[in-house]
């Protein structure tokens, strides 16, 4: 055997070992290439959570790259997925009204539930977040939230004044109330404003009639309908003094430039976006996506999300608050992520001032947009 | 058949073939980029959405929905009274423009002109619309100046003011070169006929440019048209999208429930529409011409 083995020798010339030899010289950068090529991960998701203030530490720290592609509106991240073939995109950040769609759809995958500290979340809810579970599998984990109530420019609406929706009526703001384009929070505003409360999104013809003849009257007030750009530089530039339909979302990028502009919830309620992190169906990078829904969850994470440069978001763990208060205790002050403040966000949920956004209960969200358009030409 | 007979024969089929060569590479162009989608965008109107979905059907129910919406009517006839209203200001604009610049400079002077007037072309249309935020907003460029003389402020921007100069910005520069191009080529000889006949300033430029420069003057207002009533960013940067126009409810109605079949069909009602326009006017502007 050793013979054998000290016989089978490699037939090796001059000539070859140089052939050999300057072929490995030549080829040894690209294998290093190779093998710290990173490894490519396809994400849907509203703008911004792509980006190096996103993604970045986490990028550099396990070898891969995200490559995002962007949607604005559910509606829109659900004909992306449709439309593409399954394992597409490994994670999708979706609103949370929209996951039991995703999950119906089977367009995500199921989650392990152990794999998340739920024990650290701020509020209940956002452990059993609706639509997240279904027949007690878990399929999406939620990430961070924000509410929308009056928006207004501290100049033209007092602050008492903005403690009501009623303030986009008032007579100096005519041609300076601005919407943000998109039927489903300001609609659910002035359903707010018809004291529907919890029933907001469940309307029977009555009450939705009442809401779209209230919408209509406030017509003559509207001085634009505006995409995130366009919202932002009205308000920005003082063109609208009050917009329906936002909140601390867009104000709070002005408010940090020093705009005069801010967010309330006003009395009669305000409602809350969410943002849940799913793993697509038949994606093959299922772990670094866990791994990557873990550290976005985590304290630093969290943080990440509630100072993102596109839009901020509020922290939904106990740790990550904690974090928070101590890296940039002046935005924790700022958007109320302080225990004890008047306006924290979880006190405000947790006194029944804040629902959760959703889609129409007894209409189709057809019945909303049409009226919509009509709205918008009336 | 003699042998010249059959040598013409060969040299017309190889003339035939070399035409056809030529134009093989538009026809096959047109067919895959314009026919194609187009024929498609037809069938599109008639399929169904199922679950953010198209799925293939032939049902007019699209087509029924629209029709019967009045916002549909309405976005209808606002858009078609903003792009006709933008071809007459763009066209009454752009004529003294154009008219200086083929009678009134040298031709270095008008080569510059066309030069600078096609570089705003260079840059996008997107970005020069929001450059208008600067100039039009109420604490923007002209209000500051107009305080000056104790005017204002003027609320210019989410207004149909605001969607005109939107309208002007893209087409405005466009207009005037074709004008240009179209005044510059007739024969001085005939304007100096007109001063010798007797004809006043206003009478020659009546009666004699504008009939020679007509062909000119109506491409340039159709292209003025087309580019109005198809456009997107005017209406809704600077209009507000206070109503909307077609091209908003196209986006509107993909938006929500991703009914692109529904969008079809605003869309051929508006192909329709600039096709009517574009070969009436064509039609009108070369008729005259031939007589």
């Amino acid at each position: 055997m050793n013979d054998k083995l000290t016989t089978t020798k490699v037939p090796t010339t001059r000539r070859k070992f140089l052939k050999y030899g300057a072929s490995a010289v030549i080829a040894a950068p690209y294998i290093t290439k190779v093998s710290a090529e990173p490894t490519t991960i396809n994400m849907l998701a509203w703008y911004g959570h792509g980006e190096p203030d996103m993604v970045g530490a986490f990028e550099e720290a396990n070898n891969v790259k995200f490559q995002a592609k962007y949607y604005a509106g559910g509606d829109n991240m659900m004909a992306l997925i449709a439309q593409s073939p399954p394992g597409t995109y490994d994670i999708i950040l979706s609103d949370g009204e929209f996951v039991q769609q995703l999950n119906a759809a089977g367009y995500i995958e199921e989650l392990e539930p152990g794999d998340y500290n739920f024990d650290d979340m701020l509020h209940e809810d956002f452990t059993q977040f609706p639509g997240h579970w279904a027949d007690g599998k878990l399929h999406s984990v939620m990430l961070r939230a924000g509410h929308l109530g009056v928006s207004y420019n501290k100049n033209f609406v007092t602050a008492e004044e903005a403690k009501s929706y009623k303030c986009f009526w008032k007579p100096e703001l005519k041609g300076k109330v601005g919407h943000f384009d998109w039927h489903l929070p300001s609609l659910g505003q002035m359903s707010l404003l018809e004291g529907n409360g919890a029933g907001l999104w469940d309307l029977d013809d009555a009450a939705w009639k009442q809401v779209q003849d209230t919408t209509l009257s406030l017509r003559p007030q509207v001085g634009g309908y505006f995409d995130y750009g366009g919202t932002f530089n009205s308000l920005k530039n003082g063109e609208m003094h009050a917009m329906c339909g936002i909140g601390d979302w867009i104000t709070g990028v002005l408010e940090k430039d020093g705009a005069p502009v801010a967010s309330v919830i006003p009395d009669e309620g305000g409602i809350q976006w969410t943002e849940s992190y799913c793993i697509g169906k038949g994606s093959e990078k299922a772990d670094m996506v866990k791994a990557f829904i873990q550290y976005m969850l985590s304290p630093e994470g969290q943080v990440k999300s509630a100072q993102m440069a596109a839009y901020p978001g509020i922290v939904i763990t106990k740790a990550g608050r904690k974090l928070l208060n101590e890296v940039d205790p002046v935005e924790a002050q700022r958007t109320g992520q302080v225990d004890g403040m008047e306006n924290d966000p979880i006190t405000l949920i947790k006194e029944g001032r804040i629902h959760y956004r959703n889609i129409p209960v007894q209409q189709s969200l057809e019945d909303w947009n049409d009226f919509w358009s009509e709205y918008k030409n009336a | 058949m003699t042998q010249s007979d059959s040598t013409a024969s060969n040299n017309r089929s190889s003339q035939r073939l070399y035409a056809l060569t030529w134009r093989l590479p538009i026809i096959v162009w047109q067919l895959l980029f314009f026919i194609g989608p187009l024929l498609f965008l037809i069938a599109m109107s008639f399929f169904l959405v199922k679950n953010y979905r198209m799925h293939e059907a032939f049902e007019m129910v699209n087509w029924q929905k629209m029709f019967s919406r009045a916002y549909f009517k309405d976005a209808y006839v606002f858009t078609l009274g903003m792009a006709a209203g933008a071809t007459v200001l763009c066209s009454l604009i752009a004529f003294p423009a154009a008219f200086a610049l083929s009678f009134k400079v040298s031709e270095n002077t008008r080569r510059w002109a066309i030069f600078f007037l096609i570089i705003p072309f260079f840059t996008s249309y997107l970005v020069r619309t929001f450059s208008w935020y600067v100039i039009l907003s109420e604490s923007g460029v002209v209000n500051s100046l107009l305080q000056f003389i104790g005017l204002g402020p003027y609320t210019m921007l989410n207004t149909v003011f605001g969607t005109m100069v939107g309208y002007l910005t893209l087409t405005l520069p466009l207009v005037i070169v074709l004008q240009t191009f179209s005044m510059s080529q007739i024969d001085k000889s005939y304007i100096e006929a007109a001063y010798n006949l007797g004809c006043g300033r206003l009478r020659t430029i009546t009666s004699v440019i504008i009939p020679l420069a007509k062909t000119g003057l109506i491409i340039g207002a159709v292209f003025c048209f087309i580019l109005a009533f198809g456009d997107f960013v005017s209406p809704y940067y600077l209009g507000g999208s206070k109503p909307p126009t077609l091209s908003i409810l196209i986006i509107d109605t993909t938006k929500s429930g991703q009914q692109w079949p529904r969008a079809a069909v605003v869309a051929i009602v508006m192909m329709l529409t600039l096709f009517t326009v574009a070969f009436a006017s064509i039609a009108y502007a070369y008729r005259k011409q031939q007589r």
